[in-house]
């Protein structure tokens, strides 16, 4: 990065590179880019190989029998094939009880909590709100701060309002503390739909509720689906806010209930790899459907 | 532009009452969540609670305590080496990454979704997939048996000098992708015709890079840069699932510290001051990010 060390590659490099940019006799270029295509492709392919085994492994290791990892060790060729290790997580682990919680959490949160971001971003972006600004950043600074410095007051103010252990007070935790980063998205994205067809609407004599329904909404439509892919796999991996407000077993999310499955079944890798696969496998399904949606997310939220 | 400004000038005479409402409901239920707890936090992290008497107030006594406090000092310059560490690495990697994968041609889908899908697993199931391969008898011994390391094979997370850097394998194996789809939006954004000016003036693939990729990756670099430092104090479940901090704190870092000395020790006053203290070292760049989004807010 420092001076001397660009013009000590600089003085090395441009005779090679040169050669690659610049117009060469036909065919040793010809050559030379099917070269680098076949490079690019092993080089590309062997990284996502390298990124791609931990999961494949984990889908061998939940098809396997028990007796066949303790004979031959997890990190063994697979010499069995069973079903077996998901039945016992999902019914005997209880999975099948954690999932149902992690999804009504989940599906709750990200409702309201996009609900209540699209309003309030509609609202400040589209009329002249005293202090909108100062709004705004308030509400995005409450998403930025460590959830950390909130663990013992919620833990408590759950307890006070008699929701502790509770699948509600996560709901409401969650959303209130995601809201703020869906409003300044939100925001972001309807402060660029013109003036002009609110305008129309309201000489039409349309409601604000009517203007947020029928117009902002529905061409807020690209931003809205790409935060609620995103937010349902943060929602749904969520560990710490559900450690810190719930405590039955019952009530636990598949990431606690994971770490419990992890306890229980030690060294039993076949049903714990099965139990990842299982709480796997709802985020890599919307993100599989969601795909560009998703990544266009991730870009929308960070890109500020 | 001035047809806007004057729409808005008569907009602003009067707000329709259930305007208000859609930004008070919202922002109630955050000063609710969020807002409140904060300022209990703060407060409490100058007392002694055990959670069940009434807090009894220390003052600084709990940060005084963290001088003499040597979990604290191990959670402390571990959380640094996460962030110097995983967000260095995830940062590079990253980089590196979308500097490969940015050309569109055949097959490149299929490379960007293999970077990309650990992104959407949760860091407990990440963490129990690696905990399968750091087994002695798993994928990570056996191939440091087949290719003659024996002498090299471990304990990797029972160990105290080798926890703490196999913890950050899994979080850094699912956090590139995620920081490659940044760099990859910031690359799609240089206008091309920078670099063709570059060729015609001779300039090498490595004087492009240093002299407009870098450049022109400026802003993304901070986002990058602000995500990493809030993610890595954030740190906890990859932790929590595969160690708890231990073996003897060698991987503790101060989310752990904090969420064990709060809720299984319970020391609720010094549980926040930890809190505090995680919350003055994000403050910089909760601030620098709140700075850069009040200049875009308008």
């Amino acid at each position: 990065m420092t001076a001397t060390h660009t013009s000590a590659h600089a003085g090395k490099d441009p005779g090679t590179d040169r050669a690659a940019a610049r117009p060469a006799p036909r065919r040793p270029a010809a050559r030379g880019r099917a070269l680098r295509t076949t490079g690019f492709h092993v080089s590309a392919g062997l990284l996502s190989a390298l990124w791609l085994l931990p999961i494949a492994l984990v889908l061998v290791t939940s098809t396997r029998t028990f007796d066949d990892i303790a004979a031959h060790g997890v990190g063994s060729w697979p010499r069995s094939f069973t079903m077996d290790g998901f039945r016992q997580a999902w019914v005997d682990g209880g999975l099948q009880q954690a999932l149902t919680n992690s999804m009504l959490v989940t599906v709750t949160t990200v409702l309201l909590s996009l609900g209540l971001a699209s309003m309030a971003a509609f609202a400040l972006s589209r009329y002249d709100l005293p202090f909108r600004r100062v709004l705004l950043l308030l509400m995005l600074g409450g998403n930025l701060l460590p959830p950390q410095i909130l663990l013992i007051p919620v833990s408590k103010l759950s307890e006070v309002l008699g929701i502790y252990d509770r699948l509600y007070a996560l709901v409401g935790v969650q959303v209130g503390f995601g809201v703020g980063f869906y409003v300044f998205v939100l925001h972001g994205f309807m402060r660029a739909i013109p003036g002009e067809i609110q305008q129309a609407a309201v000489i039409d004599g349309a409601s604000p509720w009517q203007i947020y329904w029928r117009i902002i909404l529905p061409l807020a439509r690209p931003a809205l689906a790409a935060l609620s892919a995103l937010s349902f796999t943060w929602i749904f991996n969520d560990l710490l806010w559900a450690i810190t407000v719930l405590r039955t077993d019952t009530q636990m999310p598949i990431t606690a209930s994971l770490i419990g499955l992890q306890g229980q079944y030690v060294s039993m890798w076949n049903i714990i790899a099965a139990g990842s696969v299982i709480a796997a496998a709802p985020t890599v399904a919307v993100f599989l459907a969601f795909q560009r949606h998703f990544v266009a997310g991730l870009n929308l939220g960070a890109v500020k | 532009m001035a047809l806007i400004g004057s729409a808005r000038r008569s907009r602003a005479t009067r707000v329709p009452p259930v305007v208000l409402a859609f930004v008070l409901v919202p922002l109630l239920a955050e000063a609710f969540w969020v807002f409140w707890p904060a300022m209990q936090g703060f407060y409490l992290s100058l007392t002694s609670w055990d959670g069940l008497a009434a807090p009894t107030f220390v003052g600084l006594g709990n940060f005084s305590e963290m001088l003499h406090d040597a979990v604290f000092r191990t959670a402390a310059i571990n959380t640094v080496l996460w962030l110097l560490l995983f967000g260095g690495l995830s940062a590079v990697l990253g980089l590196g990454a979308a500097l490969l994968l940015q050309q569109e041609r055949r097959g490149i889908g299929f490379y960007r979704a293999a970077l990309f899908l650990p992104v959407v697993f949760s860091l407990v199931a990440t963490a129990l997939v690696w905990q399968a391969m750091y087994q002695p008898e798993g994928l990570i011994n056996n191939v440091l048996s087949a290719v003659g390391l024996d002498g090299w094979r471990h304990a990797w997370l029972a160990d105290q000098d080798t926890a703490f850097y196999a913890v950050i394998v899994p979080a850094l194996w699912r956090q590139v992708g995620y920081v490659m789809v940044l760099y990859l939006a910031g690359l799609k954004g240089i206008d091309p015709v920078l670099y063709e000016a570059a060729k015609v003036d001779g300039a090498s693939r490595l004087q492009q890079f240093r002299h407009i990729t870098l450049p022109q990756l400026r802003s993304v670099n901070a986002v990058v840069l602000s995500v990493i430092v809030i993610d890595s104090l954030r740190s906890f479940d990859v932790v929590w699932a595969l160690t708890r901090g231990g073996p003897y704190h060698s991987s503790e870092l101060l989310s752990t510290y904090m969420y064990s000395t709060a809720f299984q020790s319970l020391r609720l006053g010094y549980g926040s001051a930890l809190a505090v203290v995680i919350f003055v070292l994000a403050f910089g760049v909760i601030a620098s990010y709140l700075v850069r989004a009040f200049r875009e807010a308008d």
